[in-house]
């Protein structure tokens, strides 16, 4: 076969410097280690997000703490705390500013099922309003927790097929 | 606190309309509900009772009539001590009751609270809305007949239901309602259902 650019080709010179890899991973690879988070701060448990920001915790090792007030610029929501009916179309509109791709961690309890306020002004579970990828549990959980389900959320997304989905979208 | 012995007898010849109202601990008193301003005025300006601590309603079921009492504490700076008025709202169905805004700016969001948890309106209010549930909901959650597991009806955002499809629910009460005990281990003392006699195992005996 001949190629009208030899540089594309093999190149003794340029050996070594080369990394083969497959787009899903490459891009997988810079999506798990840049989660944006989207802060959806509404009750107790943002106290523990905010934790999980601080220097004990540092949230900034696995690349997410760069917390986002604008949903533009995130793509991973956090939904921290109680969702009552009257925050609930503002919950699912901030969900529907955020970019695509874009993913949810429901923390703690409340937000998970509605905890224990099983009354007239709570949602029942935030997931009746936007999926949500992993649940936390705990009232509230423990920091830790919620490093634990970024990691399984960044796990989810390394094997998400990105690039099809890229083109199909 | 100290109890202002004298305030009984004051009002009642400033007022011979009210009534003492049966109270365990400060001054109470019944009053009509077109002489209420008028007494929460007195108490004011000439018995010192300047500050309005808490004002709120009681809902004495759609049985009783009249159904719907306001309640108003308030307390003196100067002699620390309480009193409570209360006043029954002359209609049952759409209960009203004149406005404390003029004499206090603080009643301002009791009265909203008042209205949307129970639907008194506050005659001349300067802006009578919801405080806690949303615009447009159309029940009155503190009322004897609403479940606390709530009602279904629609969320606040046409635009958002419209996308969700799914409005307000009630709340699965199984086993509950959820109530903490004081006084325990905090492993015994965090909120559970307290009433296991019907479960998601068990079905709800009719
Ligand atoms: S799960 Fe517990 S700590 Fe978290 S918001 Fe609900 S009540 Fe607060």
């Amino acid at each position: 076969m001949v190629t009208a650019n030899p540089e594309l080709t093999y190149n003794s010179k340029i050996e070594g410097d080369i990394v083969v890899t497959r787009v899903d991973a490459a891009i997988n690879w810079v999506r798990t280690n840049s989660m944006w988070p989207m802060p959806m701060g509404l009750a107790c448990c943002a106290i523990e997000l905010m934790a999980v920001a601080a220097s004990r915790f540092d949230i900034a090792r696995f690349g997410a703490e760069v917390m986002r007030f604008s949903p533009r610029q995130a793509d991973c929501m956090i939904v921290a705390g109680t969702v009552t009916y009257k925050m609930a179309p503002v919950v699912r509109r901030i969900y529907d500013q955020m970019a695509s791709p874009k993913w949810v961690i429901a923390m703690g309890a409340c937000a998970s099922s509605g905890g224990m306020y099983r009354s007239y002004a709570t949602l029942q579970g935030v997931d009746r309003i936007i999926p949500v990828d992993v649940y936390v549990s705990g009232c509230p959980p423990r920091p830790e927790a919620l490093l634990d389900a970024l990691m399984k959320l960044q796990g989810k997304v390394k094997k998400e097929r990105s690039f099809s989905k890229l083109l199909s979208a | 606190m100290t109890t202002d012995v004298a305030i009984t007898t004051a009002v009642a010849q400033q007022f011979p309309s009210t009534t003492p109202r049966a109270s365990l601990d400060c001054p109470a008193f019944n009053v009509p509900a077109a002489e209420a301003l008028a007494l929460l005025q007195y108490l004011r300006d000439a018995q010192g009772y300047d500050f309005l601590m808490d004002l709120t309603a009681v809902d004495w079921s759609a049985e009783q009539s009249p159904r719907f009492t306001v309640v108003w504490h308030l307390y003196s700076s100067t002699k620390h001590c309480y009193v409570r008025v209360a006043a029954a709202c002359p209609a049952d169905a759409d209960p009203a009751m004149p406005t404390a805004t003029g004499l206090w700016a603080g009643a301002d969001w009791h009265e909203r609270e008042t209205y949307d948890m129970l639907g008194i309106k506050f005659t001349g209010h300067p802006d009578l809305r919801r405080i806690l549930m949303w615009d447009g909901y159309p029940y009155f959650p503190l009322r004897k007949e609403f479940p606390l597991a709530g009602l279904p009806t629609e969320m606040s955002d046409a635009e958002i239901n419209e996308e969700i499809k799914v409005g307000v629910i009630s709340a699965p009460m199984a086993g509950g309602p959820f109530v903490a005990t004081p006084g325990e281990p905090m492993s015994e003392a965090e909120p559970r259902a307290k009433d296991e006699a019907w479960n998601e195992k068990k079905e709800k005996p009719e």
